[in-house]
């Protein structure tokens, strides 16, 4: 939420900006990129990686932490062999050593294992979260931007109000109504973080529709659904998908607090936040339960709220 | 001035109204049973006999329409139900808990301001560039921090490692200061982002040459010229942040085992009190727009520009209930 405030005050002070290339100024461009041969647009692509990371070390830093977290979602086998649901009793509570890097936990299971396995539901969960969060966002404000008129003011007093409603508040009411578990917080994170996306995407439309290419597109005939998606929507989705590397971040930190809270996944299945709470219960003894899977989660929010920021900036200067 | 309030405040019920109509919404018509959440979520083996008769006694077997309009009704009297896990009505249950809530609240609020504000000012006033940078990289680390991680950590340093402040509970002016620390992390993060950015834009724009073409010193051109307009942009949120304040008690006074508002609610979720769950987001409500209200009649006293009658035709500033994003 709080960096979303930062983004969108952004917005309102760049009107020219298009993030991804398909407006016919921007495939005049690569189609005359391509004529000059494509080897130079072969370089040039490396290139610009090159300078990317080059600029913004810690950017690159922030990508290649969430590929590895995103690496240990999938198999997480290939980080630790260990087992994250057995442990070795005569293992129990030892601090963190070459042999076991976060420490073992009450039973003596492997805590670095435990979080390697744990990221697949606490990123299942951010992703929903996203998705559902992207997905029913973005097409509410593509309705509002677009049709304008009393859709225009119903969606957005919707929005309003779901806005003065504080995020964490909107997801704890509706995982009452839903119930406990995994994907329930998932959904919650997801549908209280619709709002937020569909102002964001609403203003971008409201921007595009009013552009020449919009008018040349309906004057050459073009029915509305396809103005809408195949001209509209891609000029208009920049700033959204900037906003979903945030989301991604907030998501996760929703999630963990909702789990650390109780209401997500149920020990003894490994999940971030309700390692933290599991470990909260050792505090005075065992530092390494709480810190080292907490740390986990800020870094991994951190890198997600840098990558948008680098996106955000290298969307504007590719102008 | 009398017709502004006035309007403000048919504004305020407004969105009140519709803050209950969401959670109303959200809490007895998403599919899911009402019935089986007041049965409690251990009850695997209610009959569904049981479950109608729990349906007759809080009057679930009408058609949504009415049991709305009834609560409705009982909500404008200022009656919020009864909590179905203490039999006790929601508005004794949140008012006991609004004291020790508002003792943290206030005091992360204090310190989010002095050490958000502080560090945006410093940050723009020093002439040691990396000394900026290096204050500038603080508050994105505290946005990205979880809270309760944040919580426990100040627990290990500040009651197990150097036992300086009680780990939990709530006794004396000693038990508010971890509980304060860990709201205003997030909430100061924040004022510092946006008041650094707003200060930066400021001090580009022409007036402040034209105040050093005067010869004014740097100190009063940082302070007396740029702030007072850079701060208007941070008070705009300030309902948004007091909301942001409110839903971290829920985390906080968790990990600190204070009573509260944060607590209630928890412990309300965990219960699946759905009474208890609506009375908190109508209270979070409450508390957004007298935030917005506030700061809406105090907005002219800073921004002499900005006279209150005018206001009402201008929809920017009048819309300050949705926050930045207008």
């Amino acid at each position: 939420m709080t960096e979303t405030a930062s983004l969108v005050t952004d917005n309102d002070s760049r009107h020219s900006d298009e993030t991804f290339a398909s407006t016919a100024a921007d495939r005049f461009q690569d189609a005359s990129r391509s004529r000059q041969g494509g080897s130079r647009r072969g370089l040039g692509r490396i290139r610009r990686a090159w300078l990317f990371v080059a600029r913004r070390p810690s950017a690159a830093l922030a990508a290649l932490w969430i590929v590895l977290v995103l690496i240990s979602a999938v198999a997480p086998t290939l980080f630790s062999g260990q087992d994250p649901l057995d442990g070795v009793p005569a293992d129990k509570m030892q601090g963190p050593s070459p042999a076991h890097w976060f420490g073992t936990d009450q039973i003596g299971r492997d805590l670095f294992t435990r979080v390697v396995h744990g990221s697949a539901l606490t990123l299942q969960a951010a992703v929903i979260a996203v998705a559902i969060g992207l997905i029913v966002g973005s097409l509410l404000g593509l309705l509002a931007g677009f049709v304008g008129t009393w859709v225009d003011d119903v969606i957005m007093r919707i929005a309003d109000v779901l806005l003065a409603i504080p995020s964490l508040l909107l997801s704890l009411a509706l995982i009452t109504a839903l119930g406990f578990g995994t994907v329930n917080v998932a959904i919650a994170v997801g549908l209280s973080s619709v709002a937020a996306v569909s102002r964001i995407m609403r203003s971008e439309v409201i921007r595009v529709r009013n552009a020449v290419f919009v008018e040349a597109a309906f004057a050459s005939g073009n029915r509305w659904s396809r103005v809408l998606f195949r001209h509209v929507l891609p000029n208009s989705i920049g700033p959204v998908l900037v906003l979903a590397a945030l989301e991604f971040g907030t998501a996760i930190l929703a999630v963990s607090a909702l789990s650390f809270l109780g209401y997500g996944a149920q020990p003894p299945a490994p999940e971030w936040g309700s390692l933290v709470s599991t470990g909260r219960n050792f505090i005075a003894t065992a530092w390494w339960l709480t810190a080292l899977p907490g740390a986990v989660i800020a870094l991994t929010v951190l890198s997600a709220n840098r990558l948008s920021r680098a996106l955000d900036s290298e969307g504007r200067r590719s102008r | 001035m009398t017709r502004y309030i006035a309007f403000r405040l048919l504004q305020a019920v407004g969105v009140l109204w519709a803050a209950y109509t969401v959670s109303f919404l959200v809490l007895y018509a998403l599919p899911g049973d009402p019935a089986s959440l007041l049965a409690g979520p251990d009850a695997t083996d209610v009959t569904p006999e049981q479950l109608d008769a729990i349906r007759a006694q809080y009057g679930l077997d009408r058609p949504l329409v009415v049991q709305y309009l009834d609560q409705l009704l009982h909500l404008v009297q200022g009656d919020l139900g009864t909590s179905i896990s203490s039999g006790r009505p929601v508005t004794d249950v949140i008012g006991e808990a609004i004291g020790p809530t508002s003792q943290i609240a206030a005091a992360g609020l204090m310190l989010a301001i002095v050490f958000g504000g502080g560090l945006a000012i410093v940050a723009t006033y020093t002439r040691h560039r990396w000394l900026g940078q290096l204050l500038l990289a603080v508050p994105p680390l505290g946005v990205a921090i979880p809270a309760f991680w944040f919580a426990l950590l100040l627990l290990q340093w500040f009651s197990f490692a150097l036992p300086i402040f009680p780990a939990m509970g709530d006794n004396g002016p000693s038990s508010i200061v971890l509980p304060a620390i860990t709201l205003a992390l997030p909430t100061g993060a924040t004022i510092a982002q946006l008041l650094s950015k707003s200060l930066i834009t400021t001090l580009r724009e022409p007036y402040i040459d034209t105040a050093w073409a005067k010869g004014a010193s740097r100190s009063r051109i940082h302070f007396r010229h740029a702030l007072r307009n850079a701060a208007l942009p941070a008070l705009t949120i300030a309902g948004l942040l007091v909301g942001q304040l409110l839903a971290g008690t829920v985390v906080t006074e968790t990990v600190f085992s204070r009573p509260g508002i944060g607590r209630v609610t928890a412990s309300a979720v965990g219960a699946q009190d759905i009474a208890v769950v609506q009375g908190v987001v109508v209270f979070a409500a409450v508390v957004f727009v007298l935030a917005n209200l506030v700061v809406d009649l105090i907005y002219p006293l800073l921004d002499p520009r900005i006279q209150i009658r005018r206001r009402r035709s201008s929809a920017g500033r009048t819309t300050a209930q949705t926050g930045v994003n207008a």
